[in-house]
């Protein structure tokens, strides 16, 4: 079972404890942008076979959103932080670098 | 590589069967092939034998990372029926039912279709409704399917308890065609008859690239050699980002684990597939014995193909309810598979932005009913350039807004 730390209460969760809400640091299209933003916005995902970033909601907790970095293959998780940033903090991208060296982080959509 | 038939049988029975010849080769890849597939799994190997049977193209190989059907098409609960809500997909999944009906006979090869039968239990009110409007829908689109009572379903399997006190049986959706197969033997049939027709299966070949030149390809790298080819399928399921990735387009998909799990096997109870969506599980009885149980999938992205106790669980308790005879069962094994959801819940059979570039996924928790139909309609894509069957599945549907809405038809037991 993943277990994941809720950086706004500081326990440990059973992912039973939490609801998946999808890849995180989404860059947001609305009116104005053109079809091809708007569709990348809404349904092109990274889906990646190893490091990703995703939004969990501690839903039996304290029902904060937060963001957690993974790996989809191994299920490591690289630590998880608050929901109010655009990108991984530095120490989070650190986390991922000394354990995925070849790693590196990229423009999302 | 000779006709399977009960002579064969016979003939070899008097010479202690040392006349049987490998089913299919093992072949070197060439340095060029017209078609190139890449998974050989049910779809892969589907496409590639009605691109062969269909459209007479078969300098083909299909390219394996792991071996054949080892991946979602031995891993998953076998179910085949096509009483789907929207015109397309009931399309595609009556014409892939359709061709289970005489698979053994086109094939050589007993893929051991067994129509028993599958109901769709509703048991609320709002999946009474839905699958009354499912099975008006069915009416019009030529699939023999039926609304039926709690009687009827209390006669056609009799150890379901109707009269639950969470989820009564109020009916059920019936289609009396439907059932499943040796999921193992449609891959192994399909195998052999490509290889039969000359193509090359060639397992244990991972494609590390996808080679293209002026927006067209030209050929893959994999860790044996590098081959070129004329058209690449890409057919490899929960890993479809991974290879869009390597031909420079990417896909609004996501993979999730899905899981399913098998009992002990015990004496025949029940002859019939039972699919209760309300409470995720859904439950058939394999000619071992074995109750085979099908769960709901993560959800989160994961490429690990364990799944989860939890949702073992919640899957289990639910059935009980159910079926209250399975509480006493030890279950046997359980497994995951890595299944490609799209966000309407129904598959991609397109062009890609990449010229020669064909792609075939987001067929999610449903893929193995689909198999002879997604073949036949991906090899006529590829072949031709477009095909009746997938036209309405095509990768633009998402910008244009025009979804297959099936995420609400059928939930998560797909």
């Amino acid at each position: 079972m993943l277990t994941l730390n809720c950086p706004y209460c500081g326990i440990d969760c059973d992912e039973t404890e939490l609801s998946p809400g999808g890849e995180a640091h989404l860059k947001r299209f609305g009116p104005g942008s053109t079809d091809e933003e708007f569709e990348g916005y809404l349904f092109m995902r990274e889906n990646p076979r190893g490091v990703h970033f995703e939004r969990w909601r501690h839903a039996y907790g304290c029902g904060k959103w937060f963001h957690a970095a993974r790996d989809t293959v191994t299920l490591e998780v690289f630590g998880t932080y608050s929901a109010q940033v655009f990108e991984p903090p530095k120490e989070i991208k650190d986390a991922i670098t000394a354990k995925r060296p070849e790693w590196s982080w990229r423009e999302f959509s | 590589m000779g006709r399977y038939s009960a002579f064969a049988v016979a003939r070899e029975a008097l010479r202690d069967h040392q006349g049987w010849t490998r089913a299919w080769d093992n072949p070197e890849p060439k340095n060029r092939y017209d078609v190139i597939i890449i998974g050989a799994g049910g779809h892969g190997l589907a496409t590639a034998y009605y691109l062969g049977k269909n459209h007479g193209i078969r300098n083909v190989a299909i390219l394996e990372k792991g071996w054949l059907g080892g991946g979602n098409t031995g891993r998953n609960t076998t179910i085949i029926r096509s009483n789907y809500l929207q015109d397309p997909s009931a399309a595609i999944y009556e014409k892939a039912r359709s061709l289970y009906e005489d698979l053994s006979q086109d094939l050589n090869y007993n893929v051991m279709f067994s129509p028993r039968g599958v109901m769709m239990l509703a048991q609320t009110e709002h999946e009474v409704r839905g699958y009354k409007r499912t099975a008006h829908a069915n009416a019009l689109q030529g699939v023999s399917t039926e609304y039926i009572g709690p009687a009827r379903v209390k006669q056609l399997c009799p150890i379901i308890e109707t009269r639950g006190p969470r989820y009564p049986v109020l009916g059920a959706l019936w289609q009396p065609r439907g059932g499943t197969a040796r999921h193992d033997a449609v891959a192994w049939g399909y195998a052999r008859k490509c290889s039969e027709m000359g193509m090359h299966v060639i397992q244990k070949c991972e494609v590390t690239g996808v080679r293209t030149e002026a927006g067209k390809v030209v050929g893959v790298t994999t860790s044996r050699s590098d081959i070129d080819c004329d058209k690449l399928g890409i057919v490899v399921a929960g890993h479809s980002g991974h290879v869009a990735d390597m031909a420079g387009f990417r896909l609004p998909i996501e993979s999730v684990a899905l899981q399913a799990l098998v009992s002990e096997p015990i004496k025949p109870c029940m002859d019939v597939v039972v699919m209760a969506n309300t409470v995720h599980g859904y439950m058939s009885q394999s000619d071992k014995g074995e109750m085979v149980i099908g769960g709901g999938a993560d959800g989160y992205n994961n490429y690990t193909q364990r799944g989860s106790f939890h949702h073992i669980e919640e899957t289990v308790r639910a059935l009980v309810e159910t079926f209250p005879m399975i509480s006493r069962l030890k279950m046997l094994r359980q497994w995951g598979g890595i299944v490609d959801m799209t966000g309407d819940r129904s598959p991609i059979l397109s062009k890609t932005p990449v010229e020669n570039v064909f792609i075939n996924c987001g067929w999610g928790t449903g893929g193995f009913k689909a198999i002879p139909g997604s073949g036949w309609g991906m090899a006529e894509l590829m072949a031709t350039g477009n095909s009746p069957l997938t036209d309405a599945f095509g990768l633009d549907r998402f910008r244009e807004g025009r979804f297959i809405d099936e995420s609400v038809a059928a939930g998560v037991a797909h």
